[in-house]
């Protein structure tokens, strides 16, 4: 049997409480992040994301925290970015009891950070997440400090170099479709299912089942991430679950 | 009692909290008399091979964990310590291992080269033994595995259960006490707590 394709739910944390933005902008809060991690695994989530969105020492140690407590309490994988700007940063949070370090602003401007990490701690936990939001005149642009940077990289050359560098996984949002939930860009994830050997998360978009099974099957994407449609209890992850089982996609049920 | 073996490498934390979670006395320890005197073994790791036995040799563990498995005290090695109980690795250069087992590690180079590497995420155990590390667990069980390397096993005896990836991979081996897990129990939610649950009752 093939490998199951993971339904990741993504918690964007400010200040020790989940919160939930359209395009990276308008934050509205969406509840407690270890009841809501408590749910998502009783529910079959096959990982769970943090997003540190607090920009504050204090924060950071409110996140170190909530890491803790969950890690404490679920025992499947769990992804905490946010902030990470040093090889000590991930340390921390690897400590605190992440088991994956996503990294993305430090990577671009110490892309070094990537291959330190990897050396220090294993590939399997360092995830290079990378913001891109299309151009005009086609391609994607890599965006840094939660959307609101512009680079000038080409998202799709960033993503190799992430690789070749030791990325162990990219998580890859697209910033035109991210809170909107008219669904993923699916042309984004073909073109990176195509370049890179790395597992791709698929981030941005999403707001109904068909959504999610199109980023599998047609964006050839390992992993589905979503935010605002399991916050906001549209489904669960059962649902999704079943859902994609009927069609044909190998999940794991609990 | 559990003892985790603790050589300095990697994130031992989750492992530690998964065994508190099934039984009550667990210890994380380098200290070489502890291990050789321990009533039950688990060596974890991650990243690289060579780095981590080397690590294990610096502090004098290879001895006593020669010795605690010869007296026939269960032993579990978790992803890369798994891969630490075979006689080598060729991850990084050429590596001696623990010769608990027969084979050697090498990478991962599925048939089908749309397969990405890592092996990252939930895959299904497929048991071919019967053994009570295995206990009770549900038909199609899913662990979670995270690894670019492989143990290419000599003895087919050895291979408790497979997991299948392009090709067919060794998930769980043993050999009398002595076991070890690709995957990762500590992450693998209610499986992976049956099977850690499994061992701290193995007699």
């Amino acid at each position: 049997m093939p490998l199951a394709k993971r339904i990741i739910p993504c918690l964007d944390v400010d200040q020790g409480r989940v919160v939930k933005g359209i395009q990276f902008v308008d934050l509205v809060d969406a509840g407690d992040p270890l009841e809501q991690a408590h749910v998502y695994n009783e529910e079959g989530a096959d990982e769970l994301v943090f997003l540190d969105i607090t920009a504050t020492h204090e924060g950071r140690d409110i996140m170190h925290d909530v890491v803790r407590q969950t890690a404490e309490q679920i025992f499947i994988p769990l992804t905490v970015g946010g902030g990470i700007r040093t090889l000590e940063d991930m340390r921390k949070m690897l400590h605190a009891g992440a088991d994956k370090v996503a990294i993305n602003s430090a990577a671009i401007r110490t892309p070094n950070l990537i291959t330190e990490c990897a050396e220090a701690f294993g590939a399997q936990c360092v995830v290079v997440a990378i913001d891109m939001k299309r151009r005009p005149q086609g391609g994607w642009e890599v965006y840094t400090h939660g959307g609101r940077r512009a680079t000038g990289i080409d998202g799709l050359e960033w993503a190799k170099e992430a690789q070749s560098r030791g990325a162990g996984e990219l998580l890859v949002t697209s910033m035109d479709r991210d809170g909107t939930q008219i669904g993923y860009d699916l042309d984004l994830l073909k073109r990176l299912d195509d370049l890179v050997q790395l597992p791709v998360i698929a981030s941005g978009g999403a707001g109904t089942l068909e959504h999610l099974l199109d980023a599998l099957l047609i964006g050839r994407a390992h992993a589905v991430l979503a935010a605002s449609m399991f916050h906001f209890k549209q489904v669960t992850i059962m649902q999704v679950k079943q859902f994609l089982h009927d069609h044909g996609i190998i999940v794991r049920f609990i | 009692m559990i003892t985790i073996i603790d050589y300095g490498i990697g994130n031992l934390h989750s492992i530690e909290r998964a065994f508190q979670h099934v039984t009550s006395e667990v210890i994380r320890t380098d200290n070489p008399k502890a291990i050789q005197q321990a009533e039950r073994l688990v060596l974890p790791g991650v990243g690289a091979f060579g780095a981590c036995i080397q690590e294990v040799r610096k502090r004098g563990l290879e001895q006593p964990i020669q010795e605690a498995t010869a007296r026939g005290v269960p032993f579990l090695g978790i992803c890369v310590g798994m891969q630490m109980l075979f006689e080598s690795s060729s991850e990084k250069g050429w590596h001696t291992g623990l010769g608990l087992l027969k084979g050697n590690i090498e990478a991962l180079k599925p048939k089908n080269s749309t397969l990405k590497i890592p092996h990252m995420g939930w895959n299904v155990i497929l048991p071919v033994q019967v053994t009570p590390l295995l206990y009770k667990l549900p038909e199609d069980a899913n662990c979670y595995f995270a690894h670019s390397f492989f143990a290419n096993i000599t003895n087919p005896q050895e291979v408790v259960a497979y997991t299948e990836y392009g090709d067919i991979l060794p998930a769980v081996v043993g050999q009398d006490n002595i076991y070890g897990v690709q995957f990762h129990p500590e992450k693998s939610h209610d499986v992976g707590l049956r099977i850690l649950s499994n061992f701290a009752q193995l007699v």
